[in-house]
């Protein structure tokens, strides 16, 4: 069966912080309703924390680290599961129940397995 | 077996859809299977007129394009040196409902909602209705390399994303079918609005046979009901210059009487099926079926045009809807009853054929500042340069 990561771009909260509970308790809901799929995942400290780190002039070069996130956008990369399903109709109905999903939206890709 | 050159052709090419569908299931990868049957075809179309049609051309098709696949395997499992997994056996005559459910995968896999609306075009022209990809690029007035690309991405993600090739379950299937229809209608017009008839052909030629396939689904019937139905009237929409001829002005007697009655019995049979919620695409159908069953444009029963408008508003809301319902209303209570209900709809400020209509109107109503002025704003939101030309001339400019 394949493997799927299901990116979560949504607000840029602190999942660590008070304010953030009751959108844990429904990743947690989440998490124990899709245990049978759910192969693996975390959730992302904030952009705030984020080093994007780039190398000039090809491998050996400049190490050029800037603070923030890749991509400055409204809805940023807060976390991910690995799932593993039939086929892409079943990821996307897990991906659906995926909190994220509505508070921003959720990115499904087929993960490669090098064999 | 002898048959003429044409219906040759469209056999080896109807029978081709069917192996692909089969094959597809039996080896699981669309592109592999599509360049076996391909290979057949090519095979069918040299072959079949010397020696005769062989007496299974489906058969025939399916053991060509297996064996095909089969060489392409091993020589890939040899290339990267392993063994060849062992080959499924496609029964080399499947029967009818088998042909039928391989036949409806290929519909849904092709039409699949994680697919671009562009992408399910393009698979559906090429997979479903047989096109090579050069025709798919002409058809959609591409660069040949950007139909190839584009077809190609999508059987990658057919592949590695692992789109199901599957007849969606009962609880899906009304939501699924209407994204089917949605790319064959617009596939139909796509070719009706730029008057190119392979595309027409071909969008007709898959809402018949996803009308064989569902006949039971008023979806597909009034699809196919609404492709009829404004297909007949193909021969009368473009004057000698070029020009568009509008509905009024259209000669009837020219009309396919043959499509029209087709069209017409469809839109009952689809009905008959849904008599308390129609299909939008009934519900159009049925807007259509009452312009060409009327012998003038005068006599068009324009009470039974605005109800059916009221029907498809309930089942379909579009503010596009009520300003062709609007356009019925003028024709019924003249142009002073339906201006104002045209000017509600400024929703439509980006859409050219509301000014257009508001152009028209107000030309009726003797207001040529404002028509003219309505004219240029129809314009500069993009109304096609015939259409364009027509209302300028009418408005005497």
């Amino acid at each position: 069966m394949p493997t799927y990561a299901a990116l979560i771009y949504s607000a840029d909260v602190d999942p660590t912080q008070p304010e953030a509970a009751s959108m844990m308790k429904d990743y947690n809901e989440f998490g124990a309703a899709a245990a049978a799929v759910i192969r693996g995942g975390k959730a992302l400290y904030p952009t705030a924390t984020a080093t994007t780190v780039r190398v000039n002039g090809g491998k050996g070069g400049d190490i050029v680290t800037s603070d923030g996130p890749y991509a400055e956008t409204k809805e940023a990369l807060t976390g991910f599961y690995l799932i593993e399903c039939a086929d892409l109709d079943e990821a996307v109905k897990v991906a659906a129940q995926i909190p994220g999903a509505w508070d921003g939206a959720v990115e499904v890709r087929p993960i490669v397995e090098f064999s | 077996m002898t048959v003429a050159g044409d219906t040759l052709a469209r056999l080896i090419r109807d029978e081709g859809t069917r192996v692909l569908a089969t094959l597809v299931r039996v080896i699981g990868s669309v592109d592999l299977a599509e360049d076996a049957v391909q290979d057949a075809v090519v095979r069918a179309l040299e072959t079949w007129p010397r020696d005769g049609v062989p007496d299974n051309p489906r058969a025939w098709l399916l053991v060509t394009a297996r064996r095909r696949a089969v060489d392409v395997l091993r020589r890939e499992a040899k290339r990267v040196g392993k063994e060849a997994d062992a080959m499924p056996l496609a029964e080399a005559d499947p029967p009818p409902s088998v042909i039928r459910d391989d036949l409806l995968r290929l519909v849904f896999t092709c039409c699949h909602p994680c697919l671009s609306v562009d992408a399910q075009v393009a698979l559906s022209l090429r997979t479903l209705g047989g096109l090579s990809t050069a025709e798919v690029a002409r058809g959609l007035r591409l660069p040949e390399a950007t139909a190839a690309k584009r077809l190609t991405r999508a059987k990658q993600k057919i592949a590695t994303a692992g789109i199901p090739y599957r007849v969606p379950a009962a609880e899906e299937l009304p939501e699924r079918l209407s994204g089917v229809a949605a790319t064959v209608y617009l596939i139909f017009n796509e070719g009706y609005a730029g008057v190119r008839a392979p595309l027409v052909d071909e969008a007709v030629r898959l809402a018949r046979l996803l009308a064989s396939l569902m006949p039971d689904e008023p979806t597909v019937l009034g699809l196919l009901a609404l492709l009829l139905l404004h297909d007949a009237r193909r021969c009368t929409r473009v004057a000698d210059d070029g020009l568009p001829v509008l509905l009024a002005d259209q000669d009837r007697s020219l009309w396919d009487a043959v499509l029209i009655q087709e069209g017409v019995s469809l839109v009952g049979r689809a009905l008959r099926r849904t008599p308390s919620a129609p299909n939008p695409y009934v519900a159009e159908a049925a807007i259509a079926a009452c312009h060409v069953l009327a012998p003038t444009y005068a006599s068009t029963n324009w009470d039974a045009v605005i109800s059916w408008y009221d029907v498809l508003f309930t089942v379909r809301p579009s503010p596009v809807v009520s300003l062709n319902r609007a356009a019925a209303i003028a024709e019924r209570d003249g142009a002073a009853v339906a201006l104002p209900l045209v000017d509600a709809l400024d929703v439509l400020a980006d859409y050219p054929w509301w000014h257009a209509t508001r152009a028209e109107l107000l030309h009726r109503l003797g207001n040529h500042p404002e028509a003219r002025a309505a004219l240029a704003r129809a314009e500069s939101t993009g109304l096609t340069g015939g259409h364009a030309a027509l209302l300028r001339r009418r408005l005497g400019e």
